[in-house]
């Protein structure tokens, strides 16, 4: 049966210009630039579009639009998006996504997205974590743009429906396995799969886009969908490619304890707070002046600080609680609706009633493959950054770097539109200035066809459900909120072992229609690679920056490491890569102590 | 204690018809989502199949037929559709089933493109957003929240019967969902292409949709308020009657 599965993709190719792998909000601004553009565009996603994660999104997208206060500036957000990043977030790239941000929030309002309004009838904003007026000094701003607190399922499906107005090619729950790379270290599309029929094929592109999204899978305990793997990294670590900033992994200070589901920042924008055991509103002691609203890094560390010393909430003093009922019915009915709704689904509370137990959940990968902000992949040779040709990378699934060693809350979703939107210009003129790759060989087809082969083949081997919770445990036991040395080196050693499982696994069902085995398979094999790369990453850091948390180096140091990591996983190695300081227009933002 | 989960299962490859087979799970002690106890299941057996994205309900992904009704597993506490310890899942019924809890949703999604689900607008758009006001964004409450997951559409004998011709509650919940848009200034086209003697009045107020909704919205008051304006149009854009002619 696997026989037909085996069929050598070089005789079945679909061919395009521009081939975006991932279906959620990035990949589908890039489509929509793509297809406005008159290319051949096609998205391949391995669920169907509105299934994607962007789906989750609560709170809003963060943006100096200036509704909520007139006199708001992009600067003031810039500011606040370098301080976020423990400033190794590149300037350029912060620069452009806060000064291109407004164009982008408005052309999604233009494309039919629902944001919630003022009573002047312009886009409602609510503060967020980390916001400041006037570079720090004016107090807390309002800048985060909402549909509710459905802001991601307003904009995924608002993306979606303008894909289906402009005649997108959706190849959807289709599964890319490999990149397709040529002897000139070009790629020139992937391999890949439909889920439903198993017929394997060659997506050939003249630009090949990853938007994979995260892979926050890696936890045993994330905010994230079941879907996000990492899918894009697996690939572009095979192939030989870099990853920047893996260590930095941000944890959400609000999880629903036990289930993990997300509990939209918003809450503490629209006055919730969180208290510990005693009742006692804890985050005013760790920060004095933004209190609940932090940065996440902070918030986090502060809540399982409390659970350490024994102020945690419930039986076990596990968890902390977020308080909301003081806000009142009408506002958590109108501005928190899908909170209400996921708390006594996952919680089994009433927030008008009572409080959501939270606990710090693992949420977003700040690092990525290093991008600039055309959205074009980079690697590295001899010291020396080189664009890797015909592939791209956009949203989480890249690092350009925008988020640095923390993310600001709001400003994943900006980041996807401005850098999606961004590259589906720069490809557009690309291709059509005469850019493009060569051919690959069938050899180079071929070997991007042995993974999947070598698994369809398996007789024997581990089972993907053990190898996966082993993963799963060891990257949450040794590389959670706060990390050490010692015990990081365990987790490497560990991960080793888990490697050779994962690169012998047995796929036990080798049926053609709708296999998801087989899709596990792959998609274990891709948090592997993320979950190593984080494990050398963040042990060979030895400093404290942003989320990544040494309790053996508790210090930030600029003199060493004010730069960006660089895994190299051919080595398995780590080097450092300058952070850029040379925004266009204003003065860089010098690294400063960082308190709120 | 035991509870017994039967599941529906059929994989084209081998199976000439599709069947029931049974489970015997321990009850886990904490009440767990229906989800949760089929990625139980999957884990003794990989070759059962079925979808799932987001674990929290906003997905869609994870429709399905539990114990006679239609639902989200991720969201569907055992406690709440157990009955004797019995559990039987079941694909969405009434479309073409790809394999186990699978199915083909390629008619649902055709009726959802078919109603233009996309804001269309004659004016230029301004340099900033189009002013909105609160009241009448409030009119989009109860009809964007709606996640695709097809619960709706597949309970609806209509939509079984004519899911070429009847565009079911899903797509005309977002039907409606535009053409109550004040930004959308395609009414009267919109309501042109529903005139029909199938896309809107097939629906016979059945209310299967409403009692199945994991979102708790409500196509059936959407359907009623389309037909309102397809017999007396809508005072501002003075629409003409549809279909009366």
């Amino acid at each position: 049966m696997n026989k037909v599965i085996n069929i050598a993709a070089k005789n079945n190719i679909k061919e395009f210009d521009a081939l975006i792998v991932g279906g959620g909000g990035s990949g589908m601004r890039t489509s929509l630039e793509l297809a406005k553009s008159g290319l051949n565009t096609a998205v391949i996603s391995k669920v169907f579009p509105t299934r994607s994660h962007t789906v989750s999104a609560q709170g809003g997208i963060t943006c100096a639009i200036q509704s909520a206060d007139p006199n708001d500036d992009w600067r003031w957000h810039m500011y606040d998006t370098v301080k976020g990043s423990d400033y190794i977030g590149d300037q350029d790239a912060i620069e452009y996504m806060c000064s291109e941000g407004p164009k982008a929030v408005y052309e999604l309002e233009h494309m039919g997205l629902p944001f919630s309004r003022f009573e002047n009838g312009r886009i409602y904003q609510r503060p967020f974590g980390g916001q400041s007026k006037d570079f720090g000094k004016g107090g807390q701003a309002a800048r985060t743009c909402a549909a509710a607190d459905r802001t991601g399922h307003a904009l995924l499906h608002t993306l979606y429906q303008n894909n289906v107005k402009e005649g997108t090619n959706f190849l959807n729950e289709w599964f890319a396995v490999d990149l397709v790379k040529n002897s000139k270290n070009e790629i020139t599309g992937v391999i890949a799969f439909s889920i439903e029929s198993g017929e394997v094929c060659y997506l050939k592109a003249q630009a090949t886009v990853l938007a994979t999204g995260g892979a926050g899978r890696i936890y045993a305990s994330t905010t994230n969908a079941l879907i996000n793997t990492g899918d894009g990294l697996g690939m572009t670590l095979r192939a030989g490619f870099p990853a920047q900033d893996m260590e930095m992994w941000q944890f959400h200070p609000t999880g629903i304890h036990g289930a993990g589901s997300l509990v939209t920042e918003g809450c503490r924008g629209e006055g919730g707070y969180l208290v510990n055991a005693d009742g006692e509103r804890f985050m005013e002691r760790y920060a004095p002046n933004a209190k609940d609203l932090a940065g996440r890094d902070v918030v986090a560390r502060s809540m399982v600080m409390e659970i350490l010393e024994g102020r945690g909430c419930g039986p076990e003093k596990d968890h902390v609680f977020l308080k909301l009922d003081h806000l009142g019915a009408d506002v958590l009915n109108s501005k928190l609706p899908g909170i209400c709704e996921l708390s006594k689904t996952f919680a089994h509370v009433d927030p008008i009633k009572e409080p959501i137990p939270v606990v710090p959940t693992c949420h977003y990968m700040m690092g990525g493959t290093p991008t600039n902000i055309h959205g074009q992949a980079f690697s590295r040779n001899d010291e020396k950054d080189f664009m890797v040709s015909g592939l791209f990378s956009v949203g989480e699934a890249a690092c350009v770097s925008v988020h640095g060693a923390n993310r600001l809350g709001g400003n994943s979703l900006l980041d996807l539109v401005v850098f999606g939107r961004a590259a589906g210009k720069h490809i557009n003129e690309e291709l059509k200035s005469g850019g493009g790759v060569d051919k690959a060989s069938n050899e180079d087809i071929e070997l991007a066809m042995s993974r999947l082969n070598t698994l369809n083949e398996s007789e024997s081997g581990y089972e993907v459900a053990d190898v996966k919770k082993q993963l799963q445990t060891c990257m949450q036991s040794y590389f959670g909120v706060f990390r050490r040395g010692e015990f990081m080196e365990k987790g490497v050693k560990e991960l080793k072992e888990i490697r050779e499982k994962s690169e012998n696994l047995y796929l036990k069902d080798k049926s053609i229609a709708f296999n998801t085995n087989r899709v596990e398979a792959l998609e274990l094999q891709n948090l592997l690679e993320v979950a190593e790369a984080t494990a050398i990453s963040a042990m060979m850091r030895d400093e404290s920056r942003g989320a990544h948390a040494r309790d053996d180096f508790p210090e930030r140091d600029d003199e060493n490491w004010l730069c960006h990591s660089l895994y190299d996983p051919v080595e398995k190695k780590l080097g450092k890569r300058d952070v850029n300081f040379v925004p266009k227009e204003v003065e860089a933002f010098p690294p400063k102590m960082r308190s709120y | 204690m035991e509870l017994s989960v039967s599941l529906y299962r059929y994989n084209p490859e081998q199976d000439k018809f599709p069947y029931m087979k049974n489970y015997k799970v321990k009850k886990p002690k904490k009440d767990i989502m229906v989800l949760d106890l089929l990625n139980m299941l999957k884990e003794d057996d990989v070759t059962i199949s079925y979808r799932r994205s987001c674990r929290e309900g906003v997905c869609g992904s994870d429709g399905m037929n539990i114990n006679g009704k239609n639902g989200l597993a991720c969201i569907t506490p055992l406690s709440e559709v157990l009955r004797g310890n019995k559990l039987e899942l079941r694909p969405l019924p009434g479309l073409p089933v790809i394999r186990d809890l699978i199915v083909d949703m390629t008619q649902f999604y055709e009726q959802y493109e078919k109603i233009k689900p996309f804001l269309q607008s004659d004016s230029k758009p301004p340099e900033q957003e189009r002013l909105q006001s609160p009241k009448d964004r409030d009119k989009l409450d109860g009809l964007y929240e709606c996640i695709l997951c097809a619960c709706c559409s597949t309970s609806c004998p209509s939509f079984w019967w004519n899911p070429d011709k009847f565009v079911g509650p899903a797509a005309l919940l977002q039907a409606y969902r535009f053409l109550a848009d004040t930004r959308d200034t395609k009414k009267q086209e919109r309501l042109e292409e529903l005139g029909d003697p199938f896309s809107v009045y097939r629906c016979h107020g059945i209310m299967n949709c409403v009692s199945v909704c994991p979102k708790g919205l409500n196509p059936n008051k959407a359907i009623g308020e389309i037909k309102s304006m397809l017999l007396t149009g809508t005072k501002e854009d003075k629409i003409k009657v549809v279909g009366l002619e």
